[in-house]
C-alpha cells in the first residue's frame, strides 16, 4: 500500500474526529477537562500553574538562603517553628539546609520552572494555535508528558521531607559528592529521589519534545510554509530539537551515576578517601567524565531555557511596535546557529578541571562565536522597535526588559567564555551574576511577557495593568540591584556556595552589600506574589476580552474565538497567505496572516 | 515571502507532511535520534575510560566459551558471533514482515513477526547465558576477575561497562520483543486489516532495526576492539 494512501486514510480519520468537535461538545467531565485533559491549551495551563508553584517554592528557597547570606548573625526563631530543626537551629539556617536550599533552588528553577514551566507552557499553547492545527500531533503523549512532569515534581517535592534532607551537592550533582551516600547527609535518600525525579523529567521532556517537532513539521495549515511561521514557533521548534538531542546524554550520565551509587561500580570514582569511612576500593573511574556528560546537556539546556523567551519576545516586540520584525530570516538563521553551537561549547564550564589548554582554546573560540548570532538577534530586536509606534503594554515592557537583561548578561558571557579570565572568575559570584541575568531573569522576563501577552487568549480576560506595571518596574530594578553588585563580589574573588562569608577576612567588606542584595531579593519576591494575585484574580474576575484580536495581531491564534474550545477553530482551519509580520504595510496598521495578498500590494 | 506560486504545490508550504509520513513515524525517527545519543553517550564514556586506563582485558580470552563446551577448549567470540547472527536474522524477518504489511498479506506479517519475536527471545536467552557464565567466573558490577591483556591487575570498569551497556541494549531488545508481541496480537485481531494499512508494523520495524544497529556498535566496542 502506498504512502499516499496511508497518509490520506489517516487524515480522513483525523478530520472526521475534529469535524465532530466544533458542532457539539463532547460530554466532558471535570476529570477529562481539567485533570487528564488532552487539549493542548489545558495542558499548557497545567504546565504553567505547576511551574508557578515551583517558582514560588524555588523563590522562597532563595529568600531563605539569602537571609543566611545577608543576615548571618541574626536569629529567626519563628523560622524554626515553621521549618523544623533540620532546617533552622537557634534561629539560623543550618549549613546542611543552606546547601540543600541552593541545590534545590537551582534544580527547580532550571528544570521545573524555566524548562517545563516555560517551554512546556508556551510550546503547548502556541504551537497548535500559531501553525493552525486542531491540537498536538499526539494529544495522548502530550498528556503523558505533563503527568510525567507532575510525578517528577512530586518525587522532587518529597525529597524535601526525608530525614537526611534533599540533595545538597549543587544543582550540577557532580560526583563524588553525588555518588557517595557517605559523603554527606544530602547524598543519601535525597539524592536517590533527585535522580528519580530527574529521570522522570527527562521522559516528560522527550514526550513533549517529540510532539512539538512532529506538530511543527507535519501539522501546519495550508499556506503556512516554514518561512511564514511566527518566530515563536521557530524558537520552540529549535528548543524541542535541543531537548530531544541533549537530554538523553544527561540520562546516560544519570544511569552511570545510579550504578555508582547503588551497584558498586566506579564509573566516576577513583582513589577516594571519605572521612569516617576510610579509603574506598573504587579504581579507574573519572569524575570529569560526569561533567562532560552533564554539560553536554547543561549547555544546550541554557538555550532550551532561553530560545522560547527569544521567540516570544520577537513576536511581542513586533506586534507592539507595530512594525515588521527586522531581519526575519536572520532571526531564523541565528536561532539555528545558536542551536548548533549549543552542542559545541560545553567544555567552557570545565576550564578549571585540568582540561588541556589547547582544547580549552578551541572551546573559547566556539563559545565566543555564539556572540555573533546573539548580537544579530539583539540588533534585530532594537531595529524592530526603532522608530516604532510603541504600545507599552505589560507584555511589551517585559519583552524590552528581556532585551536589556540579555545584553547586560550576555556581555559578561564574553568575559567568562575566555578561559584565561574564567580561571580567575570560575565559581565566583561573577558567574552567579552572569547566568542569573542572562538566562534566569531574562527568561523569566520572557515568560512574564508571554503570560501578559497571551493571557487574554488563555482565559478570555485581561490581567490588571496597574499591578502589572508595579510588577515590571520593581522586578527589573530589583533584578539589576540584586545581580549587578554580585559582579564586583565575584571580581574580588568571592566564591559561590559558601555558607557564611563574614568569617573570611577577604570577604568581610561585602557584609553590607550582601545585606542589600538580600533585602532587595525579599522585596522582589514579594512583588512576584503581587503578580500571582493578579494572575489568579484575573482568571475569575479580570476585565473580559470583548474583541477577538485585542492586540491587533497578525498571527493565527487571534482568529480563533475568544474562548476557543478543543479543536481551536469552530469551522475550517484558516488558510495562510502571508508571513506573520505585515505591520504598518501599505498604510495599513496590520494585515492578518489569513488575508490573501492584494493585487496592488507592495513587496517587502 | 509573498510569491505567486500556490502554496499547496510546495512540499514545505503547509497543509501536508513535508516528508510524506504521518506524525507517528516522524516521532519514531526523532526518538531513535534521541536514543542514538543515549547509546552514543554510553559508548563514548566507555571509550574515554578505556583509553585513559593503563590496560584492558583481552576480549578473545574473556569471551571464549559457549554452552556445553568441552573442558579446557578455547573458542574466542564464537558464541557472540552466533548471537549477532541471530539478531541480524531477526532483522531480516522484520523486513519481511514490513514488506508483507505493504502487500496487506496478514499471513506473511504474522509468520515473520513470530520469527522476529523468536529471534529476539533467542538473542536474549544467549545474553542471559553469557551473563550467567561470566557471573560464575566472578564477574559482575564492581567485580572483575579478568586481568589486563598484559597480565596486570585490571580495574572493575571492564565489567562495569560491559554489564551496563549490554544490559541497556538487552533492555531495548526486550522492549522490542514486547512491542512485536503487541503487534502480533493486534495483527491477529485484524486491527490493521480494518485500518487498511500496516503502518504500526513499519514503526515497530524501525525500532527493531535501530536496536540491531546499536548492537553492531556495542559488539564492535566490547568484543572486537
Amino acid at each position: 500500500m502506498s504512502n499516499e494512501a496511508v497518509l490520506h486514510a489517516h487524515e480522513a480519520a483525523v478530520h472526521q474526529v475534529h469535524g465532530d468537535h466544533h458542532e457539539h461538545h463532547h460530554h466532558e467531565t471535570f476529570i477529562t477537562k481539567y485533570v487528564f485533559s488532552m487539549d493542548h491549551k489545558m495542558i499548557a495551563k497545567q504546565f504553567l500553574i505547576t511551574g508557578m508553584v515551583w517558582a514560588v517554592l524555588g523563590g522562597l528557597m532563595s529568600v531563605l538562603f539569602r537571609i543566611q547570606l545577608g543576615y548571618p548573625d541574626a536569629h529567626f526563631p519563628w523560622l524554626q517553628d515553621i521549618l523544623g530543626k533540620w532546617w533552622v537551629q537557634d534561629g539560623r539556617i543550618t549549613p546542611q539546609a543552606y546547601y540543600a536550599l541552593v541545590t534545590t533552588h537551582g534544580t527547580v528553577l532550571v528544570f521545573f520552572v524555566l524548562t517545563a514551566g516555560l517551554s512546556g507552557t508556551f510550546a503547548n499553547f502556541l504551537i497548535p494555535l500559531q501553525v493552525g492545527a486542531r491540537d498536538m500531533a499526539s494529544p495522548f503523549m502530550n498528556m503523558l508528558s505533563y503527568w510525567f512532569f507532575f510525578t517528577a515534581s512530586l518525587v522532587m517535592l518529597s525529597s524535601m521531607f526525608v530525614e537526611t534532607g534533599p540533595f545538597s551537592g549543587g544543582w550540577t550533582a557532580y560526583p563524588p559528592l553525588s555518588a557517595l551516600g557517605d559523603a554527606s547527609p544530602g547524598s543519601k535518600t535525597g539524592m536517590d529521589l533527585w535522580l528519580i525525579a530527574m529521570a522522570l523529567f527527562v521522559i516528560s521532556s522527550l514526550l513533549g519534545g517529540l510532539n512539538y517537532i512532529a506538530t511543527v513539521l507535519n501539522m501546519r495549515t495550508k499556506g503556512m510554509s516554514m518561512t511564514r511561521m511566527p518566530l515563536t514557533i521557530w524558537a520552540l521548534f529549535f528548543t524541542a530539537v535541543l531537548g530531544v538531542l541533549s537530554f538523553p546524554v544527561l540520562f546516560s550520565g544519570f544511569i552511570l551515576l545510579i550504578f555508582d551509587r547503588n551497584f558498586g561500580t566506579s564509573f566516576y570514582l577513583s582513589d577516594i578517601f571519605v572521612n569516617g569511612v576510610g579509603a574506598l576500593p573504587n579504581e579507574g573511574g573519572s569524575a570529569i567524565l560526569y561533567q562532560h556528560l552533564f554539560w553536554f546537556l547543561g549547555h544546550p539546556e541554557v538555550y532550551i531555557i532561553l530560545l522560547p523567551a527569544m521567540g516570544m519576545v520577537s513576536e511581542i516586540l513586533s506586534t507592539n511596535a507595530r512594525k515588521p520584525i527586522f531581519g526575519y530570516m536572520a532571526m531564523i538563521g541565528s536561532l539555528f546557529a545558536i542551536a548548533v553551537l549549543a552542542f559545541l561549547v560545553w567544555a567552557h564550564h570545565m576550564f578549571v578541571t585540568g582540561l588541556n589548554p589547547f582544547l580549552g582554546s578551541i572551546f573559547v573560540l566556539l563559545t565566543l562565536l555564539i556572540a555573533v548570532p546573539s548580537a544579530i538577534k539583539v540588533f534585530n530586536w532594537l531595529t524592530t522597535i526603532w522608530r516604532g509606534n510603541i504600545r507599552f503594554t505589560p507584555g511589551m515592557l517585559f519583552a524590552i526588559g528581556f532585551v536589556s537583561l540579555f545584553i547586560s548578561g550576555g556581555l559578561t558571557g564574553i568575559w567568562l567564555g575566555n578561559s584565561a579570565l574564567d580561571i580567575h572568575l570560575h565559581d565566583t559570584y561573577f558567574v552567579i551574576a552572569h547566568f542569573h541575568i542572562v538566562m534566569g531573569v531574562a527568561s523569566m522576563f520572557g515568560m512574564f511577557a508571554g503570560i501578559y501577552h497571551w493571557f487574554p487568549k488563555m482565559y478570555g480576560r485581561y490581567l490588571n495593568n496597574t499591578l502589572a506595571y508595579i510588577h515590571f518596574w520593581v522586578t527589573i530594578a530589583g533584578a539589576y540591584m540584586i545581580f549587578w553588585p554580585m559582579h564586583y563580589e565575584g571580581l574580588a574573588g568571592m566564591p559561590r556556595r559558601y555558607y557564611d562569608y563574614s568569617i573570611w577576612e577577604s570577604f568581610k567588606q561585602f557584609a553590607d552589600l550582601n545585606r542589600f542584595i538580600s533585602t532587595i531579593a525579599i522585596i522582589v519576591f514579594a512583588t512576584q506574589l503581587l503578580f500571582l494575585f493578579n494572575f489568579f484574580y484575573s482568571i475569575f474576575k479580570g476585565r473580559k476580552v470583548t474583541q477577538q484580536n485585542p492586540w491587533n495581531s497578525n498571527t493565527l491564534e487571534w482568529t480563533t474565538p475568544i474562548r476557543p474550545g478543543h479543536g481551536n477553530w469552530p469551522g475550517e482551519i484558516p488558510e495562510v497567505h502571508r508571513w506573520a509580520y505585515d505591520y504598518g504595510k501599505d498604510g495599513r496598521d496590520f494585515i492578518p496572516q489569513t488575508e490573501p495578498i492584494g493585487a496592488d500590494e507592495s513587496h517587502h | 515571502m509573498s510569491t505567486t506560486t500556490t502554496a499547496t504545490t510546495k512540499l514545505w508550504g503547509g497543509g501536508k507532511s513535508p516528508f510524506n509520513v504521518e506524525y507517528g513515524k516522524l516521532m519514531m525517527w526523532y526518538f531513535l535520534m534521541s536514543d542514538a545519543f543515549t547509546f552514543g553517550a554510553f559508548l563514548i564514556s566507555y571509550g574515554t575510560i578505556r583509553f585513559s586506563s593503563n590496560g584492558w582485558p583481552d576480549p578473545n580470552k574473556v569471551f571464549s566459551s559457549y554452552p556445553g563446551m568441552p573442558e579446557g577448549s578455547h573458542a574466542p567470540l564464537v558464541f557472540v558471533s552466533i548471537m549477532t547472527f541471530i539478531l541480524i536474522l531477526s532483522s531480516v524477518t522484520m523486513v519481511l514482515a514490513v514488506h508483507a504489511g505493504h502487500k496487506m498479506d496478514k499471513k506473511g506479517v504474522v509468520m515473520n513477526l513470530i520469527f522476529t519475536i523468536l529471534g529476539g527471545l533467542a538473542f536474549l536467552s544467549c545474553q542471559a547465558w553469557e551473563w550467567t557464565h561470566l557471573h560464575h567466573e566472578g564477574a559482575w558490577w564492581g567485580m572483575n576477575p579478568f586481568l589486563n591483556a598484559d597480565g596486570t591487575q585490571s580495574s572493575t570498569n571492564f565489567t562495569n561497562y560491559f554489564f551496563t551497556i549490554t544490559g541497556f541494549h538487552g533492555f531495548h531488545v526486550f522492549s522490542g520483543v514486547i512491542i512485536n508481541i503487541i503487534m502480533l496480537i493486534m495483527t491477529l485481531n485484524d486491527v490493521f486489516e480494518k485500518r487498511g494499512h500496516y503502518l504500526m508494523i513499519e514503526k515497530a520495524g524501525l525500532y527493531w532495526h535501530f536496536v540491531d544497529l546499536v548492537w553492531v556498535f556495542v559488539f564492535t566496542c566490547f568484543y572486537l576492539i
